[in-house]
């Protein structure tokens, strides 16, 4: 279970979550979504403890990684997996070896081993026979396919999705929301998916938090989400730039 | 202009604060024993093996330039024989590891600073540590050990082929008698010149390694902040090295006397 308390976070004087608080349970599928710049990948970064907040704190099974140094966290981090924006692949190595790092770090796999799960991985992601190709040669999406199958390879509790779909067509995004269902019912995680792709936000999640102005603005499900009458919610799930807009509409 | 002073003043120590904090955790990490082999051995190739150029083409022409120039000045006293033990201990002690140490700093360190800030920016570190590898052992630790490994290496190339560079200058083309500038060459040369030279090309390694990897590891964002990090991981590295430089002559020397070296 993932518990965000009273969470506050500024970069110099630029204040980006003031007094952020939630709660995922284990095997839900939690989508963040939120305007550019609201603050939704550092509120992930927090989740994993890539960035430690001002005040507040985060639980992950009931224990507070607030606080906690670099060492501490790499025991909590083996129950994540992240999908980053850009995938993040290590462009100095091939797939295969990326897909496999954490497996070599641990050294206790035989090589065969570790081919078998790598290429199960590939597999899931629909990526099979890409082993020996560099993320150079890789399209976005093939990317973040890529970056998925690293996170789920050791069977983390956990993945974490920072905008899997941004840059991607319609096409590829489809089916990168196909590959986030397909990760989370078969593999059972619990899955965070930020996004500000609505209607990615509508098929991958069961739960939706909104961050507006540094807080959860919104805290429902994706049926009340899209339903609600809010101007703030629906001039956000209608891409609306103008506000006045939104309320001619409403009344 | 006291507001940019002590701005400039708190700068200067937080990052000394936090270089001290990396060699802290790197030498922490490196007494566990957990560094792969395989990077290791990468790094000694590329900072070791691929600088060799370098140091050689540095180490001979500087070799060579002291030996005229000491020839020059001795020879207006009748010392001609003098020139090659002053070029062997200045190589040995001073210009072998110091001038390797600089030479590798452009071409290691830069590169050091540009991969890991490069990796910064694609957050690869990020992913790294998702991974729940700490970016010290993976990054950090492998290039420090072979930096201090592959330093000492490449300053006994340059104190050799210097001195055989200056060798060939003083005795081939400046007429120097072999047999009395090789005599006096091995009685002012001792063992402890070497022994300063090396220890001092193994701290010249450490700085090397750690201001590259640091500078890399707090790379602003984009291109600028790669560029940045890669420009000041060598300047500062080179202005460690000849500031260390200084206290570790006294140092040693000093040490040296005290231990009857």
């Amino acid at each position: 279970m993932i518990e965000v308390r009273d969470l506050k976070k500024s970069f110099g004087p630029q204040s980006i979550l003031d007094g952020v608080s939630f709660q995922i349970e284990h095997g839900e599928s939690v989508v963040i979504i939120g305007r550019s710049g609201g603050g939704k990948s550092v509120l992930l970064k927090h989740i994993i403890g890539l960035l430690q907040p001002d005040s507040g704190s985060v639980l992950i099974d009931d224990e507070n990684i607030v606080g906690m140094n670099e060492r501490q966290l790499l025991r909590v981090r083996q129950k994540f997996g992240m999908v980053f924006q850009g995938a993040a692949l290590f462009d100095s190595m091939t797939v295969a070896e990326n897909v496999a790092f954490a497996f070599r770090r641990q050294k206790n796999m035989t090589e065969g081993e570790i081919a078998k799960r790598v290429a199960f991985a590939l597999e899931m992601v629909d990526l099979p026979g890409t082993q020996n190709k560099n993320p150079a040669e890789l399209s976005g999406g093939m990317r973040k396919r890529v970056g998925l199958a690293r996170a789920i390879i050791y069977e983390p509790q956990i993945v974490l999705y920072d905008e899997p779909t941004t840059g991607l067509d319609p096409i590829v995004s489809d089916s990168i929301d196909k590959l986030i269902i397909r990760v989370r019912d078969h593999l059972k995680v619990t899955s965070v998916v930020v996004t500000h792709d609505m209607r990615s936000a509508r098929r991958v999640g069961n739960h939706v938090l909104m961050l507006h102005n540094k807080k959860i603005y919104a805290n429902c499900t994706p049926e009340s989400l899209f339903a609600s009458t809010d101007p703030i919610v629906r001039q956000f799930i209608d891409g609306v730039a103008d506000p006045m807009e939104v309320e001619l509409e409403l009344f | 202009m006291n507001f940019f002073g002590s701005k400039w003043i708190a700068d200067w120590l937080g990052g000394l604060g936090q270089i001290t904090s990396l060699t802290r955790d790197a030498i922490a990490s490196c007494l566990t024993f957990k560094v792969a082999w395989r990077d290791l051995l990468y790094q000694i190739y590329f900072i070791g093996i691929k600088s060799q150029s370098v140091v050689l083409v540095t180490g001979a022409f500087t070799g060579m330039v002291l030996a005229a120039q000491t020839y020059y000045q001795f020879h207006k006293i009748k010392m001609d024989t003098g020139t090659l033990a002053v070029v062997s201990v200045s190589m040995c002690s001073e210009l072998g590891p110091v001038l390797t140490a600089l030479m590798v700093a452009g071409r290691v360190g830069a590169a050091i600073a540009a991969e890991i800030g490069t990796m910064r920016v694609t957050e690869q570190i990020d992913a790294l540590r998702t991974l729940a590898t700490h970016p010290v052992d993976y990054l950090v630790v492998p290039r420090l050990i072979a930096a201090n490994i592959a330093l000492p290496l490449l300053t006994i190339e340059a104190m050799f082929i210097g001195i055989a560079a200056s060798y060939f200058v003083g005795v081939g083309l400046l007429g120097i008698e072999p047999t009395y500038a090789w005599w006096n060459m091995l009685k002012y040369s001792h063992v402890a010149d070497v022994e300063i030279g090396l220890v001092k090309s193994v701290v010249y390694g450490g700085i090397i390694a750690l201001i590259g990897c640091y500078k890399g590891l707090t790379c602003k964002v984009g291109a600028e902040g790669v560029g940045r990090a890669t420009t000041e991981a060598v300047v500062y590295a080179s202005i460690t090295i000849l500031i260390s430089n200084f206290f570790l002559t006294v140092t040693l020397e000093h040490l040296c006397v005290l231990l009857d070296l």
